[in-house]
């Protein structure tokens, strides 16, 4: 079943060729609607079946390549179109597929009735496809191929309702925004990978990694390769300075901001990292910088979070910050704690966009937190389903997320320095915050929304997907518990994505503390901050509102700052993009284009025309005009032999 | 017998072959045109057989021949031309006849 591996990358293509071209035709949204989710839960099955097929295995043969065929030979170039069947691809591709089929069933009941149906459809397959191929390639070809395609679905779907305004401008410049901020990490990738073959000879995972870890190459190398493939991992996981296309991209639907723009594509950046982690732990000072820009993206992102009123704003934000938190780990050098974050992310993150997806759609667009207010009355299980969601990503003790952020914490503590774990912890509790400052404003209170509307459950096609998801949120985590909590068994995820990290692990000769004791300490202090955290978001947002509002009163400036994201869009806007306007208005349009190039084509049009209008006085017609010239060139040419004899 | 000397010949043939080029650039009428022509011609066949003669050599002679031909079968040819000229102009200036351009 491994060597089949490819069905699960075929059968969404299948999904996404069958929805684009015949989509328009059927229009029946129940067969659009089955053929678009049903091939992701096909692909969701082969990957299970990879799966437990891969646990079977011994440990140290639990990574399979599968070779379809060979793609590129330029000389020394050999490119085969092959998948890598590892632990670290088959979990990203459970989690891709298993979030990524409930979000497609989610998406039948949430766009119901909207005219571009099939296109949404086959957009979100062919999403998935480029996705797996992102995830399963063998080589760091077919991985940018998936990374280009995700970007291209990424911008297909934030600009899904193309006629629609967004905030100050329309949606198509928020999709545009996206891509191009994209574009700017992509670049910074293909140089890593130019440089990866330059030093490696090869571009294939297995090959480069070895080659890494017993070529003699030097540290500088190292550090340009990691800092070239690291920006290309801020540009897609939105981290500082790349992150802002993500905040634009809520333009989307709301089952692409949960599918794309949380669970899934945004989480491309962290895979990369962890799949070249050898390259990475050979660049010590390129892995501090990762650790530093994770924790620097995770605090503020939090920060600005605290005061948006958007639902939709408050929980990208939380996305670009929990981003952090992973690159925090795989900067630290716990990549397996940063995928394990990726995981019980991708569930509780999910799941709170769906809620809040559920919640707009009954609220008929509205997205403003501000004007709702005692939803729980009419939607009780989004109610119940996102609060579950809002207790795991605020690190409630035992849900999915306490795990997986206590994880992160520890190493960034115990591999990093103190300062991490406290900036870090800072960050969970305000993450803690605004998450239930939203539950509290949304859910909970009194009502704020007009009479004119009239809030209800979704149906049973959103609710279900909403269910399931809540319960991976709370049990997702005990794949990955402790070994100072399991005991014998030690951390089941971690031993299971171990082997794919060993050359890794066994270069990176950091000091690791195993003190259970200041483990437990930590975990517990973490827990007690953020269910503080939680009790007083609650009590401020329900009972206290005036609190809120002295203190916004009281830091004007600072809520002014966080309220306009630090200002960072019109900073970009200031130093980048309006002198890239006026020089490509002034110089490169009004000068480059229409001076030179513009002339030099009329120019030699001009030229061709003047000429031509002297010569053609040469051609009067009258054949003795032609002889008289014959004549006068024979005499010269006889008269210039004769002087040269 | 009294030997003319080749020189005579040469200057003789010149001046038959300059007042044909001449001739051809100056005159407008068709018919005077292709006499001038004729002139050219027979110019290059008096040097071709004054050099034969000089040289003792009959290859000048044989090509003589051979430029008749030709001159007789342009004359056919050309004069066809002219008719067909006047035809359509009712007359034979050369002048006239200016779609070339085209």
């Amino acid at each position: 079943m491994v060597n089949y591996i490819y069905l699960a990358i075929l059968f969404p293509m299948f999904g996404f060729l069958f929805n684009g071209i015949f989509g328009h035709k059927i229009k029946n949204e129940k067969i659009i609607g089955i053929i678009g989710s049903g091939t992701v839960g096909i692909s969701f099955v082969i990957s299970l079946v990879t799966f437990f097929q891969l646990i079977n295995l011994p440990p140290d043969q639990r990574s399979v390549a599968v070779n379809l065929f060979s793609w590129l030979n330029i000389g020394s170039l050999h490119i085969n179109f092959g998948y890598l069947v590892d632990p670290l691809s088959i979990t990203m591709s459970l989690i891709v597929t298993g979030v990524g089929f409930l979000i497609h069933v989610y998406s039948i009941g949430y766009m119901h009735g909207d005219k571009g149906f099939w296109r949404f459809f086959s957009y979100l397959n062919l999403f998935i496809f480029a996705m797996m191929n992102l995830i399963l390639g063998d080589n760091f070809v077919v991985l940018f191929l998936g990374w280009e395609g995700v970007g291209l679905c990424s911008y297909l779907l934030i600009g899904f309702w193309y006629d629609r305004k967004f905030e100050k401008g329309t949606v198509s410049q928020a999709a545009k925004k996206a891509f191009i901020v994209n574009r700017i990490g992509d670049f910074g990738f293909l140089l890593g990978m130019f440089l990866i073959f330059l030093t490696f000879d090869s571009l294939n995972f297995k090959e480069v990694f070895l080659r890494a870890n017993s070529f003699p190459v030097s540290e500088t190398t190292f550090s340009f390769i990691a800092l070239f493939l690291f920006i290309g991992a801020a540009g897609k996981s939105a981290q500082i300075p790349l992150f802002i296309w993500l905040p634009d991209a809520m333009a989307g639907p709301t089952p692409v901001s949960a599918l794309i723009h949380a669970a899934t594509m945004v989480t491309a950046g962290v895979y990369m990292l962890s799949r070249t982690a050898i390259i990475f732990v050979s660049a010590p000072v390129i892995m501090n910088l990762v650790a530093v820009i994770g924790l620097l993206t995770a605090f503020f992102a939090a920060t600005v979070g605290l005061v948006q009123n958007d639902i939709k704003k408050v929980l990208a934000y939380s996305t670009v910050s929990q981003l952090g938190y992973m690159f925090l780990a795989a900067g630290v050098g716990a990549f397996s704690a940063s995928i394990f974050h990726v995981m019980t992310h991708a569930f509780f993150k999910a799941l709170l966009f769906l809620g809040a997806g559920s919640v707009i759609h009954s609220m008929h667009e509205e997205q403003n937190i501000q004007h709702y207010g005692n939803l729980k009355k009419y939607m009780p299980v989004t109610y119940v389903t996102f609060t579950i969601a809002a207790f795991a990503i605020s690190g409630f003790p035992g849900l999915s997320g306490f795990f997986s952020k206590d994880e992160i914490l520890w190493n960034a503590y115990s591999k990093g320095n103190w300062i991490f774990w406290i900036i870090g912890m800072a960050t969970a509790m305000m993450t803690a915050f605004y998450m239930f400052r939203l539950v509290s404003l949304t859910f909970l209170g009194t009502e704020r929304f007009g009479h004119d509307h009239h809030p209800h459950e979704s149906p049973k096609l959103m609710t279900v997907p909403l269910s399931i998801l809540a319960v991976l949120s709370v049990i997702g985590g005990y794949i990955g518990i402790p070994a100072v909590i399991s005991g014998e068994g030690g951390n089941k995820f971690e031993e299971f994505l171990k082997p794919v990290y060993e050359n890794a692990e066994r270069k990176l000769s950091s000091f690791s503390n195993d003190s259970h004791f200041e483990e437990i300490l930590l975990m517990v202090f973490s827990a007690l901050l953020a269910m503080a955290a939680i009790y007083f978001a609650y009590y401020v947002y329900t009972r206290k509102n005036e609190i809120a509002e002295k203190t916004s009163k009281a830091f004007k400036g600072i809520y002014t700052l966080l309220f306009n994201k630090y200002y960072i869009d019109e900073l970009y806007e200031t130093i980048i993009v309006k002198p890239i306007q006026s020089v490509s208005e002034k110089f490169l349009w009004k000068f480059t284009d229409n001076k030179i190039i513009d002339g030099a084509v009329n120019g030699t049009g001009t030229m061709i025309s003047k000429s031509s209008s002297i010569f053609r006085k040469f051609q009067s017609g009258v054949a003795q005009f032609y002889a008289i010239v014959m004549m006068v060139g024979i005499a010269l040419a006889l008269f210039w032999i004769i002087i040269s004899l | 017998m009294y030997n003319i000397p080749i020189e005579f010949y040469l200057v003789l043939s010149a001046v038959m072959f300059a007042i044909g080029v001449t001739g051809v650039l100056i005159r407008r009428n068709a018919i005077v045109i292709f006499m001038c022509i004729e002139l050219m011609l027979n110019s290059a066949n008096l040097t071709l057989v004054a050099f034969s003669s000089y040289l003792g050599n009959s290859i000048g002679q044989i090509f003589v021949f051979f430029v008749m031909t030709v001159a007789a079968a342009e004359a056919a040819v050309g004069l066809a031309i002219i008719i067909a000229i006047f035809r359509n102009k009712l007359n034979v200036n050369i002048d006239e006849m200016n779609i070339f351009k085209w």
